[in-house]
């Protein structure tokens, strides 16, 4: 069997290798922060959507519109937004590393998984921050009741 | 068999098992091909002693690696029943031997005949943690040490480095780049170890791209481990002084 390994001379130490930031620790990190808040973030999103008050079938146009004109709201969606998709496209990212092993195809998987999530944040950061609540025109029965005023 | 005469109380009975290995032979086989065995054997037998007797009765040309035949020099690691186990720990009667047995070498590592692969890959990454004692001290006498200081490594210091745990780990599966939970353990060994003095190089070395974090916590390794060690929680406890910065 042939090695190519070459020995360092005995008490060589250890050259310590800088790599500036290690991302496979960053990302280790970020998957288990990022886990904990958004288990509470889900359960509040779902529990004031589904059970408080009447619950599901309060969810409509002036509900949703109602919530995104309050600016806790946006902030709670925008964190929702970004620490649940970079969390997936991570967990994506890992999987692509674990199960495809021609460099090429890898590569196209990254820049793919990277693109999507862009594309998804920005747009649903421009949603969630660019929501008019009350659309000039519309029905004053579909909108939420805080419109009257403005229309 | 012929039921056992009276006067044989207490003798163990024999039983046909149905052994199915997983055989290669790289100088005529393209692929590997599952072979079946019919074995005579008693409870009382390991799956290693099903081996011998199929390899010194039946078909010589059977390979597979053993040495002390009793769990502790960490030669016959093998894939039996899907599960990574020492065949000289693993008993017959624990087995469901209505059914037959399958044993095939373990995965992850390139194959080289029947049930004997490369180590080598195993091995490269276990040096690369730098699995022995660096203290600066010379102590005149030895290097004293707490019972409790003891009892933090000690879990650890039990691997044999059979590999059950690094070839049973799906990640390691994937391109084989990974250290493995083998090597993680023998690093920890050190890290934890109060006399030694190179743990922030173990870390370092640990806090790579191919080190821990890598570790998807899937308890594979501790599952297969023949020496009952807490693989997965020791492969944490480094993820944990790495993030602390020291042991
Ligand atoms: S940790 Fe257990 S399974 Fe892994 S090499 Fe050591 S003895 Fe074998
Ligand atoms: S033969 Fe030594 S451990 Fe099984």
């Amino acid at each position: 069997m042939t090695t190519d390994m070459t020995l360092d001379a005995p008490r060589t130490p250890h050259a310590r290798t800088k790599r500036g930031i290690n991302w496979e620790k960053w990302g280790w990190i970020y998957m288990r922060v990022s886990g904990v808040l958004l288990v509470v973030l889900i359960f509040g999103h779902l529990f004031v959507n589904l059970m408080v008050g009447e619950g599901i079938n309060r969810i409509d146009f002036a509900f949703v519109a109602g919530k995104l004109a309050d600016p806790f709201w946006i902030v709670y969606d925008l964190l929702l937004l970004w620490l649940a998709l970079i969390h997936g496209t991570n967990g994506m990212r890992t999987i692509v590393n674990d199960y495809v092993a021609n460099a090429r195809v890898r590569r196209i998987l990254h820049i793919a998984l990277l693109a999507s999530t862009a594309v998804l944040l920005v747009l649903g950061t421009l949603v969630l921050t660019t929501f008019d609540p009350c659309p000039a025109g519309a029905d004053p029965e579909l909108v939420a009741s805080f419109c009257e005023d403005i229309l | 068999m012929a039921t056992a005469p009276a006067a044989e109380v207490g003798a163990v009975q024999e039983f046909t098992v149905t052994v199915i290995v997983r055989r290669f032979d790289p100088e005529v086989d393209a692929e590997p091909y599952w072979q079946d065995f019919d074995v005579p054997m008693y409870s009382t037998d390991r799956v290693l002693d099903a081996l011998h007797k199929i390899k010194w009765e039946q078909d010589g040309t059977l390979s597979f690696r053993r040495s002390c035949a009793h769990g502790i020099c960490g030669s016959d690691a093998m894939r039996i029943n899907g599960r990574n186990r020492l065949a000289c720990k693993t008993l017959i009667k624990d087995l469901d031997i209505t059914k037959p047995i399958y044993i095939e070498a373990i995965k992850g590592l390139p194959l080289e005949k029947d049930l004997i692969v490369d180590m080598e890959p195993f091995f490269a990454s276990y040096r690369q943690v730098q699995p022995f004692l660096q203290a600066s001290s010379k102590p005149e006498k030895e290097r004293l040490q707490s019972i409790e200081e003891r009892a933090r490594f000690d879990d650890t210091t039990k691997c044999i480095l059979c590999a059950a745990c690094t070839s049973s780990c799906p990640v390691f599966w994937t391109d084989g780049q990974y250290f493995g939970p083998a090597a993680i353990v023998n690093a920890h060994r050190f890290i934890f170890d109060s006399r030694d003095e190179a743990a922030q190089v173990r870390l370092d070395i640990l806090n790579d791209k191919e080190g821990v974090w890598r570790c998807r916590t899937t308890f594979n390794c501790s599952e297969a481990c023949p020496r009952g060690i807490e693989v997965t929680k020791a492969i944490s406890e480094v993820k944990a002084a790495i993030l602390r910065g020291k042991p």
